[in-house]
């Protein structure tokens, strides 16, 4: 079964019919994914990449039992898709789009609280489930089906972890990439609690970034629910300067407890292996499991 | 995006935000007329003259050539073209320039607040900021103005107050009247703060600014609350939705290989050392940095490519990057998901053909779609390329490349 997506899923494509949509959800169908159709409002009727087009995302769910979508829509409207399909009830919402003003990610933040509905992202690769489900951007070859779960701010760099862990001769079971914004819907830590309760996960790569203080909480809740599974840790931007935004806009330096090197402090008191290196992340991890 | 004081205070008026009045001068005589202006309308013969650039501790920091401060009072005219004279067209140098300083273009001269009257005068501060963990607003303040506040924050922790504004309903009025009470506001002086704050975060808000700070958020003799000095930073984000802000964009404050990688879509931000690199992801692009750190080498810049590393956004990178004469090396890491990596290696040898010839030494990893393809392609392309497609190989080649 792995986490929050698997062969069963049903999920819609908001902003179906657009350039990045058409192309990203044929590589989706194309791995296997259950997509049943997407949203574009406006071409509701029609059909797109041989399903159906809703006008809205309770249209959409109505007709197919969707329970996940995919936000590709563009920037100045994105939060507004997350927010629509929270209320027609998607169980999991992931939001690819970069770019999303951060006001209005304080919106989308305020809009959740107290609704079933979970957010992954915005400005992430998404989440895939090896051989079950790729509901996201990233290259499905690299997900080799395995125990591993990985959880990480960035796109590539998941990919590089995953590509170490399965030339390391182990797997993945689901990897999420939850995103490089300051506001973000699921946390690491949200992350790694799932991947500690799932059966199928017996360890975890847990990839942070320089900028706020999620990696820490995580490390602490792992320490504090007595470190269940081996959790194999990097932290990206060791040679960041401060001040400066390195790409995402959630890494940036602020104060002393966001640097690398405060994080994998934290992280290593916590029981995380952490390596300085991110040449040695499958490396680590198959040290530890054979243990 | 950052501002100039005298831009952000400009947008603050528009929320009906008192402040301090003031003209921004490019010239002395400028300044002239600008100080006979301030003395018509508020009947007083000091002014400040305030140097214009894109760092805090103007106060403290002094003008490289003649030692003057970034910010001066002035007594009368004499004064006022004394001050301009020094500061416009100096190089002013404070805790946040660095030794190199900035050049300053423009100067705020502006009226004096420190006037006298019945009641005392007082400096607090007060800022507006995103709390990343509590996905909210807060506003932070402190009766400790004027002064760094992460000194503050410090060494009195118990002066620093916050008020986390809910999205749903704004900030409310009893949260408007609590900061002015912990203030220690009463009479005028606490309705104009009322004001004040509530008309700021409607300026916050707004304007989609990513950071608004106003230090000294200053109470004036005769109980105005006005906004001494402003800091301002936009949510770049944002700016889709306020195009008229665009042109307040002072490029020449930033990095010119930045603005010049920016024209390019390339994300770049410039650094010491003499290893360039070159990535695709801004998280690979960190931990490849750190990796050129680890192997014995310096990043000399981060550059994210996006998705699309083609052979037009290699030669713009590669240009980029050797304009740094302290680069030895150049390490281009590509992860191939959706971008084949055959196509990527093609762009690097078109890039380095169309260049001629690039005296540092080339390290190029691709791992992904066809990676073997790729060194394949680099291998036989007879260039003085080296390759890689593990990570760990491409950190041994860095290690050559800076012994």
């Amino acid at each position: 079964m792995s986490i929050l997506v698997n062969k069963n899923s049903k999920i819609l494509v908001q902003g179906f019919t657009g350039t990045e949509g058409t192309f990203h959800a044929s590589q989706m169908i194309e791995y296997g994914t259950n997509v049943v159709g997407g949203i574009t409002p406006g071409k509701g009727g029609s059909t797109h990449l041989d399903r159906p087009v809703f006008n809205t995302v309770s249209d959409g769910v109505k007709a197919t039992g969707a329970n996940v979508s995919i936000v590709f829509v563009p920037p100045a409207f994105a939060a507004d898709a997350v927010m629509e399909a929270a209320d027609a009830g998607i169980a999991l919402v992931v939001c690819i789009t970069e770019g999303i003003p951060v006001q209005d990610m304080v919106k989308v933040k305020n809009y959740l609280v107290g609704k079933e509905t979970r957010l992954i992202g915005p400005n992430c690769p998404g989440i895939i489930t090896a051989d079950e489900a790729k509901v996201g951007i990233m290259p499905g070859f690299v997900f080799i089906k395995g125990r591993i779960g990985i959880v990480s701010k960035s796109g590539t760099l998941t990919y590089e972890a995953a590509d170490q862990v399965a030339k390391a001769g182990l797997g993945i079971s689901t990897a999420i990439g939850i995103g490089g914004d300051p506001i973000i819907g699921t946390t690491t830590k949200d992350a790694v609690e799932l991947f500690m309760n799932d059966p199928e996960t017996d360890a975890i790569v847990m990839i942070g970034e320089i900028g706020g203080g999620m990696e820490a909480e995580a490390a602490n809740w792992i320490k504090a629910t007595g470190n269940k599974k081996p959790v194999v840790g990097f932290i990206a931007g060791q040679t960041a300067p401060p001040g400066r935004r390195m790409g995402h806009a959630g890494a940036i330096v602020g104060g002393a407890d966001d640097t690398a090197a405060a994080k994998m402090k934290i992280m290593t008191e916590c029981g995380i292996h952490v390596v300085s290196s991110p040449a040695d992340i499958g490396k680590k991890m198959a040290e530890i499991l054979k243990k | 995006m950052n501002l100039h004081e005298y831009q952000a205070k400009e947008l603050l008026k528009k929320f009906n935000v008192p402040v301090q009045e003031g003209f921004a001068c490019t010239t002395v005589h400028e300044a002239e007329e600008a100080y006979r202006q301030i003395k018509n309308q508020f009947g007083s013969n000091f002014a400040v003259v305030k140097a214009q650039i894109h760092a805090g501790g103007r106060g403290k920091g002094a003008i490289k050539e003649n030692g003057i401060n970034g910010v001066k009072v002035g007594k009368n005219l004499e004064d006022i073209q004394d001050f301009a004279k020094k500061i416009l067209g100096g190089t002013l140098v404070t805790l946040q320039t660095g030794p190199a300083g900035k050049l300053v273009k423009k100067i705020l001269v502006a009226q004096d607040m420190y006037y006298d009257g019945p009641s005392p005068r007082k400096e607090f501060y007060l800022s507006i900021l995103l709390d990343r963990t509590k996905g909210q607003n807060v506003i932070m303040y402190s009766t400790e103005g004027g002064m760094n506040i992460e000194e503050v924050a410090h060494n009195t922790p118990e002066k620093i107050f916050k008020e986390w504004v809910h999205p749903g309903g704004g900030l409310l009025g009893f949260q408007a009247r609590r900061i002015a009470f912990n203030l220690g506001l009463s009479g005028e002086a606490f309705k104009n703060c009322v004001k004040f704050v509530t008309n700021l975060y409607n300026a916050y808000v707004g304007l989609d600014c990513s950071m608004l700070e106003i230090n000294p958020l200053f109470k004036a003799a005769d109980d105005k609350i006005v906004a001494v000095d402003c800091k301002m930073n936009l949510d770049d984000n944002a700016l889709m939705r306020h195009t008229d802000l665009n042109s307040l964009r002072d490029l020449s404050e930033e990095d010119p290989t930045e603005v010049e990688a920016g024209q390019f879509n390339l994300n770049f931000v410039k650094l010491d050392g003499n290893v360039g690199c070159m990535v695709n992801g801004a998280g690979l692009a960190m931990a490849t940095m750190d990796m050129i750190k680890l192997s014995g080498g310096e990043p000399a810049n981060f550059l994210d490519v996006g998705g699309t590393a083609n052979a037009q956004t290699v030669e713009a990178g590669f240009k980029i990057i050797l304009k740094d004469p302290n680069v030895k090396a150049i390490l281009i890491n590509i992860f191939g998901g959706i971008v084949r990596c055959d196509r990527v290696a093609q762009g690097v040898i078109d890039a380095y053909q169309n260049m001629g010839n690039i005296s540092v030494p080339i390290i190029v990893r691709l791992q992904g779609t066809n990676a073997v393809e790729a060194k394949k392609l680099i291998d036989e392309s007879g260039l003085k390329v080296q390759s890689a497609i593990l990570l760990s190989e491409a950190a041994d080649l860095v290690k050559k490349a800076v012994a």
